[in-house]
């Protein structure tokens, strides 16, 4: 009885401290966030994508630090910029379009750990860019985060339809009255804010993972559209709560845990849901 | 007066339509009218232009030369290939049948006037209580229904597919063809394209005979002809008839005959 009230004392002992509160809030945002757009990450094959479009972020992440910028709009141009280009470049569907991507996100995530090398001040503020850091949290990335989060909820409730139209058959879509172009654009874009604002609490090499796993395991459990919706962003947000908890007791990286916790769910629901759960995933070759 | 009449009867004139991909044109000097009623076939061979000129007269496509004119406010149900289609996508058939109305919608859930009207038109084509079901869990006939009552649900003046038959099984490709003849006699106009002389083109009222150019355009007994069939296919061809129909035979040089010991068939 005893050491059970204190072990229960223990699992309270982290919200003691503000960063852990901060870093804990954003994580449990950004999972849902990324889990939201994952869904389309997943559906649409777009996988590499959300690699390469943190990977670009990145780049521009590390220019905007160097030249004293501020990161929400140095990065986020850069972001935005470059997602709608690789959406661009990846609708046309031309033979190595995907070569054309990778050597474009890896150059500006080259050219970003360059100038980091050479005008940033420390390694520290590089291990925090990739691998996340929820001591940084600031006030600045819960707002950022909560308003990138609302907005997409927004316009993806709002586009519902169109998005679903567009993802499921975009050539008759366009025939049908919808501006196909316009709705991918669109999502690039929310995919770029999403990275943007996540990316300083998961960090840019797993980041991701995060838009995949969630909405990957919530294709296993649902057969609708409409569910996987609210499915992957519960499954994002209970992996970035229980991750960040983990992480706390073991004294890991908060991010690893995050995607840890992802991946267990994924292994735990691939097993769990039998054949016809397996049968769904089959249709992520590309995974 | 005359001349108003056929004006609002045309849905669709392509003039002088020339499509091209980089420098290398596909269809080349197009010219045909399709009037309100009308069952027509694009036929030719893989590489002709077929599905090209269907995607110019979608709007998916811009002609480098020439003009494509529609009837004012014309609405065009278009049915893909079923092949290009993604069955493993999450969706039931009730979510595939409203998606053509949600250029104006801005609520996601679909309405219980949507929901009768979607029960309706599967209804009409034989598809009464599978509006529940995942888009996977239907046969092949099911699921080419399905994206024809897709189509229908748009109310369209016309109704475009690409290529109904293929990739199809015999008993599916009877399905369409009956489900589309009915469709015309209770007055719905049809484009297609097909690559399936008899199975198909030779089972509608109008064929337009295309590689790169039109070859011939009329009836299957006026176009399924050898002169016009070698010109679209480059090689000689047998027409037979059977029960009233022109039957093509492909086999004039069959590269098959005398290598196991076999006939000529």
């Amino acid at each position: 009885m005893h050491s059970s009230l204190m072990y229960a004392l223990n699992l309270g002992e982290p919200y003691g401290f503000q960063f852990f509160r901060n870093g804990t809030f954003v994580a449990l945002i950004a999972g849902g966030l990324c889990g939201l757009l994952g869904v389309f990450v997943v559906l649409r094959g777009m996988s590499y994508i959300g690699h390469g479009l943190s990977h670009a972020v990145f780049g521009g992440a590390a220019a905007s630090a160097v030249m004293n910028f501020n990161y929400f709009i140095g990065a986020g141009i850069w972001g935005v910029v470059s997602g709608v280009l690789i959406g661009r470049i990846a609708r046309r569907r031309i033979i190595g379009a995907d070569a054309a991507i990778g050597v474009v996100t890896t150059a500006s995530f080259a050219l970003g750990l360059a100038l980091l090398n050479r005008y940033g001040q420390a390694k520290r503020s590089i291990e925090a860019v990739l691998f996340g850091s929820v001591l940084g949290v600031k006030n600045s990335d819960i707002i950022a985060v909560l308003v990138v989060a609302v907005l997409a909820t927004v316009v993806i409730v709002l586009g519902y339809r169109k998005f679903l139209f567009s993802t499921f058959d975009p050539e008759v879509a366009e025939v049908s009255g919808v501006k196909v172009s316009f709705m991918e654009a669109a999502l690039m874009v929310m995919l770029s804010l999403t990275i943007l604002v996540t990316m300083r609490v998961i960090g840019t090499l797993l980041i991701s993972a995060l838009l995949v796993i969630p909405a990957a395991t919530a294709r296993m459990l649902t057969n609708r559209f409409s569910r996987m919706l609210w499915i992957s962003p519960l499954i994002g947000a209970s992996s970035a709560f229980l991750g960040m908890n983990v992480a706390y007791h073991t004294n890991t990286s908060a991010s690893a845990m995050i995607i840890l916790v992802g991946a267990s769910a994924f292994t735990c629901v691939y097993f769990g849901s039998g054949v016809r759960g397996r049968r769904r995933m089959a249709s992520f070759g590309h995974l | 007066m005359n001349m108003k009449v056929a004006e609002k009867d045309v849905l669709v004139h392509c003039h002088h339509v020339t499509c091209a991909y980089g420098d290398v044109a596909v269809v080349n000097d197009v010219n045909f009218t399709l009037r309100r009623g009308e069952f027509a076939g694009i036929v030719g061979p893989s590489g002709s232009g077929k599905t090209t000129l269907l995607k110019a007269v979608l709007g998916s496509i811009a002609p480098v030369h020439g003009s494509i004119d529609m009837l004012k406010g014309l609405r065009m149900g278009y049915v893909p290939q079923v092949e290009s289609v993604d069955w493993n996508f999450p969706v039931t058939v009730l979510e595939v049948i409203v998606m053509t109305r949600s250029e104006k919608k801005w609520w996601p859930r679909i309405t219980a006037a949507e929901r009768a009207a979607a029960e309706d038109v599967l209804e009409r084509l034989g598809l009464g209580g599978l509006s529940g079901r995942h888009i996977r869990e239907l046969s092949g006939g099911q699921q080419q229904r399905v994206f024809v009552a897709r189509a229908l649900f748009h109310s369209p003046d016309i109704l475009v597919l690409d290529e109904p038959t293929s990739g199809v099984d015999v008993r599916t490709r009877h399905e369409v063809l009956h489900l589309l003849a009915d469709l015309h006699d209770a007055g719905m106009s049809v484009l297609l394209t097909t690559h399936d002389l008899n199975g198909l083109a030779a089972h509608l009222p109008r064929l337009i005979c295309l590689n790169k150019e039109i070859v011939a355009d009329g009836s299957p007994r006026e176009v399924l002809v050898p002169d016009v069939l070698e010109k679209l296919y480059g090689a000689p061809m047998h027409v037979l008839e059977h029960g009233g129909m022109p039957v093509v035979l492909d086999h004039s040089e069959n590269p098959m005959v005398g290598r196991f010991g076999g006939k000529a068939v």
